[in-house]
């Protein structure tokens, strides 16, 4: 076969096909992922909350708070979790645009006393080998059993009590930043969270 | 005759004579951006070389239907489905893949590599060619990517795959996991490299 020629038509021709087949293919796609993609994203939520919380026998997914804030962009998300229909704790989602390379998304649970379960990161975008090692459990373990009302969570460096990670210290900021904007929400809609029970 | 090509010297030379890292130093981005360990070299040059691997085989497929003149938007539309096809895809059903290269996918389509091979060989090539100039061409990216990574890794983490072998606390030299360490370990590599095939050629 010998190549088309340079003409006006073939050219639209050519490159209109070539963009009706991709969108198509495109299309389809999509329409086979955005079902796993989506239940992928529940499912993900809910091993972290069990993660982050105590022992709860509710469904935090399905009684989500959402709280305007003036620290985050879009609204906040409070988990609450109940047990046997007390109040056991409540998983809050902290964010903060000032990571190394931009947004970074925690998971904090705390309990009814404020004091932190544990933390799980959501989203990030930090420097592999870096930054990402807030996700290691030596970093993290040091959040945990600790009341942010007495536990200072700036870095050392800035007079506080987090340990920064080497070379990350920009990372660690930040993190600690998202921590208290959820302890922020969590002490200033404790109220509000426990009404949720069932 | 030029049509008749030397299957194993066209896989090999993706390898060693024209390794697309070491030699023709296409695809820098990646090569430096994404390096920081061993397991990241060697996950985007997987997901690259499959990439490379169908783009080539489209394009050898389709190359006599385009007009010359707009051949390379041409090639970047299929260039870019194929990788959003695969991010879409690794995400649906390989969510722990994804979580771990996600955001190296979006830059395969920047990358250089599957262009320049689109462009320069599966173009002008038969498909069976095509595939294994891109499997040739994507192991020498995969190997180099992988070698890169572990330098950068066991100077900057003292691990390789993640497994360290020295002390919790220990110095490293965390350099070598900045941008400028890409360049430094980038460079010596390219030198042994280059000073180990030329003697053997």
């Amino acid at each position: 076969m010998s190549k088309k020629k340079d003409t006006f038509i073939n050219m639209v021709v050519s490159l209109f096909v070539i963009t009706i087949v991709a969108g198509f293919s495109l299309g389809f796609v999509n329409e086979l992922t955005v079902g796993p993609i989506e239940k992928g994203k529940i499912e993900r939520k809910v091993i972290a909350l069990k993660m982050v919380l105590p022992e709860f026998d509710n469904n935090p997914v399905e009684q989500v708070l959402l709280i305007k804030s003036d620290f985050a962009k879009d609204s906040v998300e409070v988990y609450p979790a109940f047990k046997e229909g007390a109040f056991v704790g409540a998983a809050v989602i902290g964010s903060t645009e000032k990571g190394f390379s931009g947004l970074i998304k925690i998971m904090v649970g705390f309990k009814p006393d404020g004091i932190i379960q544990n933390i799980q990161v959501l989203e990030q975008k930090e420097t592999p080998g870096l930054g990402t090692k807030m996700k290691d459990e030596k970093f993290l373990a040091q959040f945990r059993e600790k009341n942010p009302s007495a536990f200072n969570l700036k870095v050392t460096k800035d007079g506080g009590e987090v340990d920064a990670l080497t070379g990350a210290t920009i990372t660690t900021r930040a993190f600690g930043e998202a921590v208290q904007m959820a302890y922020d929400e969590f002490v200033k809609n404790n109220s509000s969270i426990i009404e949720l029970k069932n | 005759m030029a049509e008749k090509v030397n299957q194993t010297q066209n896989f090999l030379k993706g390898i060693i004579k024209e390794n697309p890292v070491f030699v023709m130093l296409l695809g820098m981005c990646p090569t430096l951006g994404v390096t920081s360990s061993a397991f990241n070299g060697l996950g985007m040059g997987v997901a690259t070389m499959f990439v490379l691997l169908m783009s080539n085989i489209v394009v050898s497929l389709v190359k006599t239907q385009i007009p010359s003149k707009v051949r390379i938007p041409a090639f970047i539309i299929i260039i870019a489905s194929f990788v959003t096809i695969v991010e879409m895809v690794l995400e649906a059903f390989i969510p722990f893949l994804y979580e771990q290269l996600g955001i190296f996918i979006p830059l395969i389509v920047v990358n250089c590599l599957i262009l320049g091979r689109a462009e320069a060989f599966a173009s002008k090539n038969n498909i069976g060619s095509a595939v294994i100039d891109a499997l040739g061409m994507g192991l020498g990216f995969v190997i180099a990517l992988t070698a890169l990574g572990a330098v950068r890794e066991i100077l900057g983490s003292g691990s390789i795959f993640e497994m360290k072998f020295v002390a919790e606390d220990a110095n490293t030299f965390i350099l070598f996991i900045l941008p400028p360490g890409a360049f430094i370990a980038l460079a010596y590599l390219t030198v042994l490299f280059n000073k180990i095939s030329i003697k053997n050629t």
